[in-house]
């Protein structure tokens, strides 16, 4: 079945039959070359996800104040709330055990002068715990600290980027800058995985902030990092406690859906990994049906051939082809179109799915290292050779069993 | 090399049932030239079918040299197909993307013989139909009485004991026809048992036997004096 002399005959068959052979091969390459380009896009959607959310710490939680809209408690609804210095303590005293650190968030922003050097940047009035929850990496100098906020030190931990824009190359510590009406010196320069719009942030100690602003205590968002053995059902639990906790302390009604926001990165990520799953389940449905209309396509090409050959089987028949050899034949055939088709359309696949890997799809498409693993593309490509290989099988069998005389009559 | 009983063959169409053949008796010795007449539809190649074990009969009994040809299968029939019978058709029967000397190399590839020793005998048939300067040529670049005599060049390079001709002469004109049939006198000649179906006279008068069907049976089955073919041929 396998000698040198059936593969002659049938390379003879498909060189000389070569629109067929196209046909049928480009059918598969195509099928393969679509799912593997289409399922590594999907895998590229998902590193985006991975990517954008694993920016910052994932085990945080962001509390908002706004305006309450519901009147409760004596209050009158459109009450703006605003979080003080001693919300800080109190959530810092009541939930000590799921805390790993917290910060508060005062925005604020404007122009930054460095000697000649000008530009606007945000800033913002935080604590330590920053540099946690943004997972900013130190390059030079330190990060803000307990003495800063005690002391309302007039000190800058500036971004990677401020530092390139400013400082053309100067060392920036122990430099000054002004923001506003103030000077402060530059005592840390930190990166940030998240890209470079995340290195163009000045953090200043919080404390330093509310004196500027006339010596408040107001603390605009408070950040907090809560401790990972909490686990999921542990963070939202640690979540609702902590929504009824500051309810409660800023006398605003439970039903009103505003007031106070928390929102809760890992269940942010969640749902976000949840919606990429469910959309790299869309492609890889699409890309599977893809397959299926691949050997939908193999089998009715196969049909079409073995109706074209019919009379060829006749003659092949009076010369003494056994119905073993006529199945066999029109078999071994299609497994060989099927499968060098099939891995030369995977490979096409791969190269393309390695050259469009690029910052305009990644920017534009959100479409990261777009990759297919290598065994799902060869389990997938083997499947549709067998696939293709039983599509042929029904009618070569038919075709194998048509008596001489019929198929001879065949026009 | 050819006994045949009491041979009946009937087509079902629907309900109804055509009875073709109605008992043929019938042999044929080693060497025989055996032309087949009778008017269209008589059975002609319904019995010819029938030897080739292209098609089976209904009943009746079939000895093909000496070998009981009854309830093959697929295999079998196509292995003593194979082994015993060439066929000449009269549509040519080339297998269109093949070139001359691979059609003819064809029942040698079914025979397992080697590929080097094929393209050796193929080409020493082709040569023998005097077609040795055509062995590359598609069928298509071929004129009917050269697709032909591929045709009969296949049909001997297997060697088979009997060689079996439906109408060979019934798509070309009388001087191809000739030389089809001056070639098959003279592989007759060399003991080659030949059967010919033909509708023409002259034709069955170059064989040295006629065989006439009429409504199924043979109404007649009388030697001739041969005429020779090569007389018409330049
Ligand atoms: N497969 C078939 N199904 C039904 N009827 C058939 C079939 N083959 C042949 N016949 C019928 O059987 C009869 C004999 O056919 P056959 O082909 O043997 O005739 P023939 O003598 O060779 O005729 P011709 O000289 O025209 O070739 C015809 O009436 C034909 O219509
Ligand atoms: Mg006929």
């Amino acid at each position: 079945m396998f000698s040198r002399d059936t593969w002659k005959e049938i390379f003879e068959a498909m060189s000389k039959n070569k629109l067929r052979t196209f046909l049928t091969g480009f059918t598969v390459a195509l099928g393969i070359f679509i799912f593997v380009t289409l399922f590594g896009m999907g895998n590229g959607l998902q590193n985006t996800f991975n990517e954008f959310f694993g920016q910052d710490a994932v085990n945080v939680l962001r509390i908002y104040p706004s305006q309450t809209t519901l009147p409760y408690g004596g209050y009158k609804a459109k009450r703006q709330i605003e979080f003080e210095n001693d919300d800080l303590e109190a959530i810092a005293k009541e939930f000590a055990p799921f805390i790993d650190y917290m910060t508060p968030q005062i925005n604020n922003g404007g122009t930054v002068t460095y000697k000649n050097e000008s530009d606007n940047y945000s800033n913002r009035g935080v604590g330590p715990g920053m540099q946690w929850a943004e997972k900013n990496i130190l390059m030079k100098g330190r990060y803000i600290n307990n003495k800063d906020i005690r002391d309302r030190t007039k000190v800058a931990v500036i971004g990677r980027m401020v530092e390139k824009d400013l400082f053309n190359g100067d060392n920036p510590i122990g430099e000054y800058i002004a923001m506003g009406e103030s000077v402060f010196r530059v005592v840390g320069v930190y990166q940030d995985d998240g890209g470079d719009n995340e290195e163009r942030y000045i953090y200043i100690p919080f404390t330093t902030r509310q004196l500027i602003e006339g010596n408040n205590d107001k603390l605009g968002q408070i950040i907090i990092g809560f401790k990972e053995s909490l686990g999921y059902t542990g963070a939202m639990d640690f979540q609702n406690k902590l929504d009824a906790f500051m309810r409660q302390r800023k006398v605003i009604s439970p039903k009103d859906p505003r007031g106070i926001f928390i929102q809760n990165i890992a269940d942010q990520l969640k749902q976000n990994q949840q919606f990429a799953g469910a959309l790299q389940l869309i492609i890889s449905a699409i890309a599977f049906a893809v397959i299926i209309s691949g050997v939908i396509g193999i089998s009715n090409i196969m049909v079409f051939v073995v109706k074209e050959r019919t009379k060829e089987i006749g003659i092949r028949k009076a010369m003494g082809a056994t119905p073993r050899l006529i199945t066999s034949g029109i078999m071994l055939e299609s497994i060989f179109i099927t499968a060098v088709f099939g891995f030369l359309g995977m490979l096409i696949g791969i190269i393309v799915l390695n050259a469009i890997t690029g910052d305009t799809l990644k920017d534009d498409y959100f479409i990261t290292k777009p990759s297919i693993n290598l065994g799902l593309a060869f389990f997938v490509t083997i499947l549709l050779v067998i696939c293709g290989a039983i599509a042929a099988f029904v009618p070569a069998r038919r075709a194998a069993r048509i008596k001489p005389i019929v198929a001879l009559r065949d026009e | 090399m050819i006994e045949i009983k009491d041979l009946h063959k009937s087509y079902r169409m629907g309900s109804n049932s055509l009875h073709v053949l109605k008992g043929i008796n019938f042999s044929v010795e080693d060497g025989e030239l055996v032309a087949i007449m009778g008017s269209s539809g008589s059975g002609k190649s319904t019995l010819l079918n029938i030897l080739g074990m292209l098609d089976v009969a209904d009943s009746g009994s079939y000895h093909l040299d000496g070998v009981p040809i009854k309830d093959l299968s697929e295999t079998k029939a196509a292995q003593y197909r194979n082994k015993f019978l060439g066929f000449i058709f009269q549509s040519f029967n080339l297998i269109n993307y093949k070139n001359a000397i691979e059609n003819v190399a064809l029942p040698l590839y079914y025979q397992r013989i080697g590929r080097k020793e094929r393209q050796e005998k193929a080409l020493k048939y082709l040569e023998r139909v005097g077609l040795k300067q055509w062995a590359t040529h598609l069928p298509s670049e071929l004129s009917g009485g050269q697709k032909q005599r591929v045709a009969i060049a296949r049909a001997m390079a297997a060697e088979p004991k009997v060689l079996l001709a439906d109408e060979p002469t019934g798509a070309l004109d009388s001087t191809t026809s000739y030389e089809v049939m001056d070639l098959i006198q003279k592989i007759n000649d060399e003991g080659n048992t030949i059967l010919v179906v033909t509708h023409e006279e002259d034709i069955a008068h170059m064989c040295k036997r006629i065989v006439h069907l009429k409504d199924g049976v043979i109404v007649e089955d009388k030697m001739v004096e041969q005429v020779r073919a090569a007389q018409y041929v330049q």
